[in-house]
């Protein structure tokens, strides 16, 4: 058996692109050969969401406030989709592919890790975007939320830099779990609830400030270390107005580019790590072998 | 005369593990007890030994997946500690029993996601494929999904997944563990065929089965506990055991074989009962022929029957028993 279909070596970036593909298209592929996702992906998040809106709706008397508020909890809510994914799905992701045996092949290829993690975070972000697009469409068409934007380039510039650096957190994530195994899990857990009320997902960030006062203030900025709450607060500023934001725009901005770098080179960081300390100590492999 | 270069260069490779039951107590578990191994590029090299004499090991230690605890190890030249990335384009691996990839994906599709670690090119990768299907008579399963697949078709799968690369040393950990006569026949012509289509290629066999390694292998490496005993062709490793006789003995109703292990002149002696069958298989290596009449003596005496009589040329079980002590299946 000889092959008669010798290709030039690809260069660096053309194998790390084509595994980036290569890992995002079992997700994507996944994702459409089960159409029951589609209900729980969509259907189930919207009555979380509802329950906010409809409590708005009855406690806050000014229509204009109330109609804030729930445009609010729709943006909440649709970002619920990439936190839930990175912090269940990605952050587990090299745990169970050790377990289903595809980790020591991923690691005996020739490419980056990073790419590898990538095409992850890229398959999840189809599905967790398909989720929070269908939350922004009930808000619209269910509780009548109106979406102006008001800084167009920003809300592109900021939506990127919150998937960038919530997803390499994410990939950091994943390194960490791996080698903690099922004591991650505590770690998800913990990550949930928490960071719901300290990101803001179902109010404006500065709420603490008005509730808290300086306290507050200082609970919003320890909460901007998860990318997801400046993401939020930066995106909800350039559909609803300014008035409510945290931090300005740029400065939300600014932050975010710096916590994509800081993750991903976190990220690095811990998949080598991972990866040293996996050979030293024989975790790589699955447990029985 | 050129020198062929080694593939594999194994020198004093030693590799313990912590196990987690005594981890408290800080008690090691030798896998490797400084290995020493060359394997010549071109060659179809066996590693023979029984369940965790350390063959697994050596294989996650050359794929770059483990770091020795000392000693060095060197794959086509290349250090394992120090240049896993080289090291890594020109492997791939393959191990039995093996359940990679995602049961959600067609054969072909998962087989493509793993081309792309590669990065050979869309098309070619497929070209490879519908090629390689055929060869393991896998096409018409070629769009099924990896979860309907039989352990033989899964086996099947993850052959081509290994050589669709190219690789220029395979890896193949007891790569028919588990599959009937028929698949097991199918992947070692494929091994075979593989090696003679090209020179240069290096493929590295661990097994069980001293058939396949001796079907197989132009070199065979005989190792238990952590170290090899021998390494030579197969047939000369034969030879370390032809001045001893071999028979083979098939018995029923037997109720104490100690007897045949205290007749004068058997060197070594290994049993396997068949509860079902109700028949024990008894294989003694003796320092005379002469002796063969003795054991048939004692049959009668220890209350059982003969079934069959078979005075057989050695084998690698034979030359694994002489080295060790004790048959490859038995712990």
């Amino acid at each position: 058996m000889e092959f008669e279909d010798d290709y030039p070596k690809p260069s660096w970036f053309r194998m790390n692109y084509r595994a980036l593909w290569g890992r995002a298209y079992p997700r994507i592929i996944g994702a459409n050969r089960e159409p029951s996702w589609v209900f729980f992906e969509t259907f189930l998040p919207i009555l979380a969401v509802a329950a906010y809106v409809f409590i708005y709706k009855a406690w806050i008397p000014e229509p204009t406030m109330a109609e804030l508020m729930i445009g609010f909890v729709i943006v909440g809510g649709a970002m619920t989709a990439y936190w839930m994914n990175v912090l269940w799905s990605m952050a587990a992701q090299l745990y169970w592919e050790k377990e289903m045996g595809n980790l020591e092949l991923f690691m005996v290829a020739p490419v980056s890790r990073m790419s590898i993690l990538g095409g992850m975070a890229l398959g999840g972000m189809f599905t967790s975007t398909v989720r929070a697009v269908s939350t922004i469409i009930a808000g619209v068409l269910l509780f009548g939320v109106s979406l102006t934007v008001q800084e167009p380039l920003y809300l592109v510039l900021i939506f990127i830099f919150t998937m960038l650096a919530l997803y390499g957190m994410g990939m950091m994530f994943a390194s960490l779990y791996m080698m903690w195994g099922r004591e991650a899990w505590h770690m998800s857990i913990l990550l949930t609830e928490p960071i719901y009320l300290a990101s803001g997902f179902w109010f404006p960030l500065k709420g603490f400030q008005y509730m808290l006062g300086q306290p507050g203030f200082w609970i919003g900025v320890g909460a901007s270390l998860i990318p997801i709450t400046l993401g939020l607060d930066g995106m909800r500023q350039c559909l609803f107005g300014t008035e409510m934001g945290f931090f300005p725009l740029w400065l939300e901005l600014a932050v975010l580019i710096a916590l994509t770098g800081l993750f991903i080179f976190l990220a690095r960081l811990a998949l080598a790590k991972m990866e040293e300390l996996g050979k030293k100590e024989g975790r790589l492999t699955l447990r029985w072998q | 005369m050129t020198m062929i270069p080694n593939a594999v260069e194994i020198k004093d490779l030693r590799r313990t593990f912590k196990t987690k039951a005594v981890k408290s107590k800080k008690e090691l578990v030798t896998a490797l007890d400084g290995a020493d191994l060359e394997i010549k590029e071109g060659e179809l090299f066996g590693l023979l030994g029984p369940n965790g004499a350390g063959k697994t090991t050596i294989i996650k230690i050359l794929a770059t997946l483990l770091f020795p605890t000392s000693g060095k190890a060197e794959v086509l030249g290349y250090d394992v500690m120090k240049d896993a990335y080289q090291i890594r384009k020109n492997i791939n691996m393959v191990s039995g029993g093996e359940t990679s990839g995602y049961g959600i994906l067609t054969v072909n599709e998962n087989l493509w996601m793993f081309s792309q670690f590669y990065g050979i090119p869309g098309k070619i990768a497929k070209k490879r494929i519908k090629r390689l299907l055929r060869v393991m008579d896998l096409e018409k399963k070629a769009d099924a999904k990896v979860r309907t697949l039989s352990t033989g078709e899964r086996q099947k799968a993850n052959m081509i997944r290994g050589f669709m690369t190219d690789p220029k040393l395979i890896f193949l950990d007891e790569p028919t563990l588990g599959l009937d006569v028929n698949a097991s026949r199918l992947i070692r012509d494929f091994i075979k065929d593989w090696m003679r289509s090209k020179t240069g290629r290096t493929v590295l066999l661990t097994t069980h089965y001293m058939m396949e390694a001796d079907e197989l292998c132009d070199r065979v490496a005989i190792i238990d506990q952590g170290k090899i005993l021998a390494c030579d062709t197969p047939a000369n490793l034969k030879r370390l055991v032809t001045k001893e006789s071999t028979l083979k003995l098939e018995i029923r109703k037997v109720q104490d074989i100690s007897a045949f292990q205290n007749i004068k002149g058997v060197k070594r002696f290994t049993y396997d009962h068949n509860i079902t069958a109700g028949i024990t298989k008894l294989n003694f290596i003796l320092d005379d022929e002469a002796i063969v009449a003795d054991i048939v003596a004692e049959v009668p005496k220890s209350g059982s029957k003969i079934v069959s009589v078979e005075k057989s040329e050695p084998t690698l079980e034979d030359v694994f028993v002489t080295l060790v002590g004790r048959g490859l299946h038995e712990n």
